[in-house]
């Protein structure tokens, strides 16, 4: 009888695992394995081949471009995190209806009825030399030059960076306020609790497992993205994922391979870190 | 522990909400010192009047008088009061020992000091072994305890209890119930305590105080509201009573104050409609002219001396000393 459940066990388990093993283990296989292949100009040779780690180890482009991806990673979340901290507080904590919360919710997914590039895109007419932005503010006095600094820099990268993923922020954050019962705020105001007393003992203590999985959702998209730095860079700078994505124009796919395998672990390990401070599980 | 006992007055106070009256223009002066419940049923007012009382609700009229100065508009921390709430409020991050000096903490009491006197506390209400756990993995009871001395820790003048038992299961509330006895009899303070359990009220108040509708429909000492109800809503929502509509008006009477006896004989005749068991005492349901239903308490041996059935006619039989007219 036993051995019977467990049979049906898995047998109930087997779809998933089918799915996970062909769209998930099998491609991360294969781009591992690919990634110790040897390439020349012409060709590319199955082998087991370090020179692929090597390079990428011994150029100080690599580093450079891992401190620009980590630079942009932690701007993009010391921004995303006060700016959706601050939206998931006002909705959860002062809109005191239930209808009002959806009306402002939703309101703030309008942005993603239309696609990344096109809201990315969007900001080039409005930052660019002769744009919006430097037309108003030389019209209203503030500047007598256009700033060169607003398009195609790294304010613009992080500017759509954060433009794109605030929400990603917003919605754990505000899922999780949601869950602390007002009673705690009333008990922390017995106690003679200010507001940021409140805030700050109470509140985002309660609210770190939200924030950890904000940030997870921002930290590994903006690590992985590559168009959003090409776009609004102007191709002046390079993240990680712009350095896999040329090699891949080259049709060098062992180097992009390996660096896939090291970014991929790079990320892996900032999470496992983060995972360490707090525990999400009762958020699952 | 409070040398001086601060009397604790209702003045005409109002809580709406919009159109509607939630508390309406109350008037009350509980006992210093004392045990007071506030009883009702759900909807009546009393958590609004507790709330307000504890600065978690804004007064929309009237005043609240703590030791003859006015805290109506005095923020929750500045009253004298404390609160416990419903479901402990416990913070669910925070260490048990962490959890009761919250307060202090908030005040700028240094670290060491303040777990010191957390520790104080968690004795009182025996819970000192405790003191690093997790709200989480603590019991019901348990919960109860850290949130007592949670409250306790400011020394408030009076202690506000909003349905402290009504998470716990029947044992562990009667259990509770007599702690909560105990310790407001250790600390001499005021303890009001809401709920909707007329037994509960009965088994601690010495000050009960029924609610009904946004008003008070009587108040007074367990003994004399169980046993004097005014108003037929106090005398139904108390128990242990009957209401009959006599000639002479609405009257109550004790269920135990009525008597079974021989068809023919006695006050009035009525037709069994239930029997039921409660061990000491057997409860029974008779049908009197007019649809009106009394309810006879009969001590146990009494009754099986001569056991009746649904469907027998009986005789009722009452002391008429022992029928209260009601107001309303």
């Amino acid at each position: 009888m036993l051995k019977n459940n467990t049979f049906i066990g898995w047998l109930m388990a087997l779809p998933i695992m089918a799915v996970l093993v062909f769209f998930l283990v099998l491609p991360i296989a294969m781009i591992v394995m690919v990634s110790f292949w040897k390439a020349t100009e012409f060709s590319i040779i199955p082998a087991f081949d370090l020179g692929n780690y090597e390079f990428l180890f011994g150029s100080n482009v690599t580093y450079r471009v891992f401190f620009n991806t980590f630079k942009y990673a932690f701007l993009t979340w010391v921004f995303t995190l006060s700016i959706g901290f601050t939206v998931a507080y006002f909705l959860a904590f002062h809109v005191r209806s239930q209808t009002w919360q959806i009306v402002l919710f939703l309101l703030c997914t309008i942005p993603f009825w239309t696609s990344n590039i096109i809201r990315m895109i969007s900001w080039i007419p409005f930052l660019g030399r002769n744009g919006i932005a430097n037309s108003t503010l030389i019209s209203w006095g503030v500047i007598d030059q256009p700033l060169d600094w607003l398009l195609f820099s790294d304010f613009a990268v992080i500017l759509a960076f954060v433009h794109l993923y605030t929400l990603f922020m917003v919605v754990p954050i505000f899922n999780t306020m949601m869950r602390i019962d007002t009673s705690l705020i009333e008990a922390a105001r017995d106690a003679g609790a200010s507001g940021a007393q409140i805030l700050w003992n109470v509140i985002i203590p309660l609210t770190k497992p939200g924030i950890m999985i904000g940030t997870i959702f921002v930290v590994t998209l903006v690590m992985g993205d590559f168009i959003t730095v090409r776009f609004m860079s102007g191709s002046q700078s390079a993240n990680v994922g712009r350095l896999i994505s040329n090699d891949i124009a080259l049709l060098a796919y062992p180097s992009a391979a390996a660096t896939a395998v090291v970014l991929l672990l790079t990320v892996l390990l900032v999470i496992g870190v983060m995972l360490r401070f707090v525990d999400i599980r009762k958020e699952l | 522990m409070n040398a001086i006992r601060k009397e604790l007055e209702l003045v005409s106070v109002t809580k709406r909400y919009g159109a509607t009256v939630a508390v309406n223009a109350i008037n009350h002066r509980f006992q210093p010192g004392g045990y007071a419940c506030l009883l009702g049923p759900s909807g009546c007012g009393k958590s609004s009047t507790l709330r307000m009382i504890a600065g978690h609700e804004t007064v929309s009229d009237g005043s609240i008088l703590l030791g003859g100065s006015d805290i109506s508009h005095l923020p929750p921390a500045k009253r004298g009061t404390a609160m416990m709430f419903q479901n402990y409020a416990l913070f669910p991050h925070l260490s048990v020992a962490e959890n009761v000096a919250f307060s202090q903490k908030m005040r700028g009491v240094d670290r060491q000091e303040r777990l010191k006197k957390a520790g104080e506390m968690l004795e009182l209400v025996d819970l000192s072994a405790l003191s690093d756990r997790l709200p989480d993995q603590l019991s019901g009871g348990q919960q109860q305890r850290v949130a007592l001395a949670r409250a306790l820790i400011t020394r408030p003048d009076v202690l506000l209890l909003d349905e402290p038992l009504s998470a716990l299961d029947p044992f562990l509330r009667i259990r509770m119930r007599g702690e909560l006895r105990k310790l407001q009899r250790e600390l001499g303070i005021s303890f009001i305590h809401v709920t909707h359990g007329q037994d509960e009220a009965l088994a601690l108040a010495d000050e009960i105080v029924v609610m009904n509708n946004a008003v008070i429909e009587q108040a007074g000492s367990a003994r004399d509201v169980f046993n004097a109800p005014t108003t037929a809503f106090v005398a139904q929502f108390i128990g242990g009573h009957n209401v009959i509509a006599l000639p002479g008006g609405h009257f109550a009477i004790r269920t135990d104050a009525v008597a079974i006896g021989q068809a023919g004989a006695g006050n009035l005749q009525g037709n069994i409609l239930g029997v039921e068991y409660q061990g000491a005492h057997v409860s029974v349901a008779t049908m009197i002219a007019g649809d009106q239903e009394i309810n006879a308490l009969v001590p146990e041996t009494e009754f099986f001396e001569n056991p009746l059935n649904p469907g027998d006619q009986v005789g009722l039989t009452w002391d008429d000393a022992n029928l209260h007219k009601l107001t309303a």
